[in-house]
């Protein structure tokens, strides 16, 4: 298991000194390089250390483009015209940010997908879990900021409409909701007010992002990876250590991803983006439709799926609330979806919703789409709500190896391969 | 920090007040960095304009800005008001005039949507009360709803000719800001 013991040993004189006073060779020793990890992961997990890129390339070229960008209603627009046109490598920068926030996210769904089918949420994993909920919203928090920084069209009225969820608490106590909505816009209506203060947030969050990403990796490493048959490590035989495998097998994951990433940034930087975006922010005129970035689009079908203002807020809020209770939700004891026959079709269902979703969060609100939308929207909430907890009740599970390298080399060979690994 | 002793002592009444006094202290020091952000005096008083509404003809409407904010002013036709008047106020999704002139709980009537005596100017903040965009009406060309008033492209809010919500998201009417008439053709907006 993960609380193994050490076998850091300093080497040189200076090693020796320091592991007595500040013992970060130990730290990386046992934490980076000696760290056992399940032997047969695949390259779904190889998605942690590609959220971690793009985590420091995020921050990486977002302090480089803020020496560039001017957070003022009057500048905003053509300073991010300069940092495309004029700027040494702006054309670049730029894209680089944009379309990382882009891909941040696809990384971070496939991320939270891998945990659910694999039940990587389960005890003893449910602080990780829950910490993970909360770096993915205060990414989304840290995407809409930026969002509105470029003063286009669709930042502003992005802006507007999101704020003015808020608005809606006026139902619960008359003039709340626009107390609050005019304490985040510093004015009567969306101004370069709410804009400075978007971009000073927008620079905060990533590192209230990294200082929850370190809790996330601590909770990992004191209870140690899932792996795709949910089975705890049990010998020496069924992990290897995290230096080489599982950072070669990262590094992989991390260039394959690349080459997607990469792909859009040079040759459709803006493809993921909108076209009324390159329209500078009118506080007279909204775009005839509104869309949110393509990473939104679930969540804003099922806001428009609610025919109510107050409900569909406390729907939007919900849908990503409901995550935090997962834990508990699923009543299963077989942690991996690969042995559960039932709840797999469940999953996959759920995986649909949440496409058919994005598809109707680009579509206007009218007709058949916002039928649809209300019923995935349903299926969303029942399959946390009802599906999870019903399943693990109901459903009899296919028989779970007895150990990882039982399930790698066959029972057969285990025997020798466990006795082996207990003299290694 | 435990209270062992049977009777509470002085050093208990000392921790105890000591340990109050830091969390109010604290707490109240946090109100400037939370009160910063909201609107300063400076912005407050920018509140008001005058408008003069002579130019606009009968069935042409006009947008001003008044707090930042775009204010539709429409100089009603004869049709748009009878029709406005025909409405049960019961039947409305927003029963509530939702004017600024006038007590919370008056009626959304077409007469408490307007000022007496001027029917036939309709004067009201143009941002719909869903989620903040601006409906499109303004113009003859523009996409105006099934109530032939003002119609919110963002998610559907159809408004009508008094811009009272009658179908869509939007849970209230149009915000009707305090004004008045100065002159027969100039108005004060704040």
């Amino acid at each position: 298991m993960a609380a193994h013991e050490s076998t850091y040993e300093p080497k040189s004189r200076f090693g020796k000194w320091m592991d007595v006073r500040l013992p970060i060779g130990r730290l990386v020793h046992d934490q980076l390089v000696d760290f056992p990890t399940p032997r047969n992961l695949n390259y779904l997990w190889t998605f942690g250390g590609i959220l971690s890129f793009f985590l420091m390339l995020q921050i990486l070229t977002g302090i480089v483009l803020a020496m560039h960008y001017q957070p003022s209603a009057a500048d905003a627009f053509d300073s991010i015209v300069r940092i495309d046109r004029d700027v040494n490598f702006g054309w670049l920068l730029r894209p680089l940010h944009a379309v990382g926030a882009s891909m941040f996210f696809l990384a971070v769904y496939i991320h939270i997908f891998r945990g659910l089918y694999y039940g990587s949420y389960k005890a003893p994993r449910e602080i990780l879990w829950i910490i993970g909920v909360l770096i993915f919203v205060a990414m989304m928090a840290a995407a809409f900021l930026g969002y509105s920084l470029p003063w286009g069209q669709m930042s502003f009225w992005a802006v507007t409409v999101i704020t003015n969820l808020f608005s809606s608490l006026d139902d619960v106590i008359p003039g709340l909701g626009t107390a609050v909505v005019q304490w985040l816009w510093g004015g009567y209506s969306v101004s370069g007010v709410t804009l400075n203060r978007f971009f000073s947030l927008h620079y905060l969050l990533p590192f209230v992002i990294v200082g929850l990403v370190g809790l996330h990796i601590w909770a990992l490493h004191v209870v140690g990876q899932n792996n795709p048959t949910g089975v705890d490590i049990k010998t020496k035989s069924d992990a290897v250590t995290f230096y080489p495998y599982a950072t070669s097998k990262d590094a992989v994951g991390i260039f394959g991803f690349m080459i997607l990433f990469l792909w859009f940034v040079f040759f459709l930087p803006d493809y993921l983006g909108h076209a009324d975006n390159y329209i500078p922010a009118d506080p007279l005129v909204t775009p005839p439709h509104i869309v949110p970035e393509w990473y939104f689009l679930p969540y804003y079908a099922i806001l428009r799926a609610i025919p109510s203002k107050l409900f569909g807020v406390i729907a939007i809020f919900s849908s990503m609330g409901v995550l935090l209770f997962v834990p508990w939700l699923d009543t299963s004891l077989v942690r991996s979806t690969k042995y559960r026959p039932l709840y797999k079709w469940f999953f996959w269902l759920f995986v649909f919703s949440c496409l058919a979703l994005g598809y109707l969060g680009s579509k206007p609100a009218e007709g058949a789409y916002v039928f649809w939308a209300r019923v995935f929207t349903v299926y969303y909430f029942a399959h946390f709500l009802i599906v999870l907890p019903l399943i693990g009740l109901i459903e009899r599970p296919k028989s779970v190896p007895g150990s990882i390298t039982e399930d790698v080399l066959g029972p057969a060979e285990t025997a020798g391969a466990a006795a082996a690994g207990k003299k290694g | 920090m435990a209270i062992d002793a049977e009777e509470p002592d002085r050093r208990d009444f000392l921790t105890l007040a000591a340990g109050t006094f830091v969390a109010v202290g604290g707490a109240i020091s946090l109100w400037p960095f939370i009160d910063q952000m909201n609107i300063d005096a400076g912005a407050q008083s920018l509140a008001s304009i005058e408008v003069d509404i002579a130019p606009v003809v009968v069935g042409q409407a006009i947008t001003v800005m008044w707090r930042n904010k775009p204010v539709f002013i429409r100089h009603r036709t004869k049709e748009e008001i009878e029709k406005a008047l025909a409405v049960d106020v019961k039947d409305l999704p927003d029963d509530i005039a939702r004017n600024e002139g006038l007590p919370a709980s008056a009626l959304a009537t077409d007469e408490n949507r307007t000022k007496p005596g001027h029917e036939n100017w309709l004067i009201m903040v143009g941002i719909c009360t869903h989620l903040g965009c601006i409906p499109t009406g303004q113009t003859l060309s523009d996409k105006r709803g099934d109530f032939d008033g003002w119609f919110c492209p963002c998610h559907g809010s159809h408004y009508d000719t008094a811009g009272r919500i009658r179908k869509g998201p939007a849970p209230r009417n149009l915000e009707v800001p305090i004004y008045e008439f100065i002159t027969k053709t100039k108005i004060k907006i704040g």
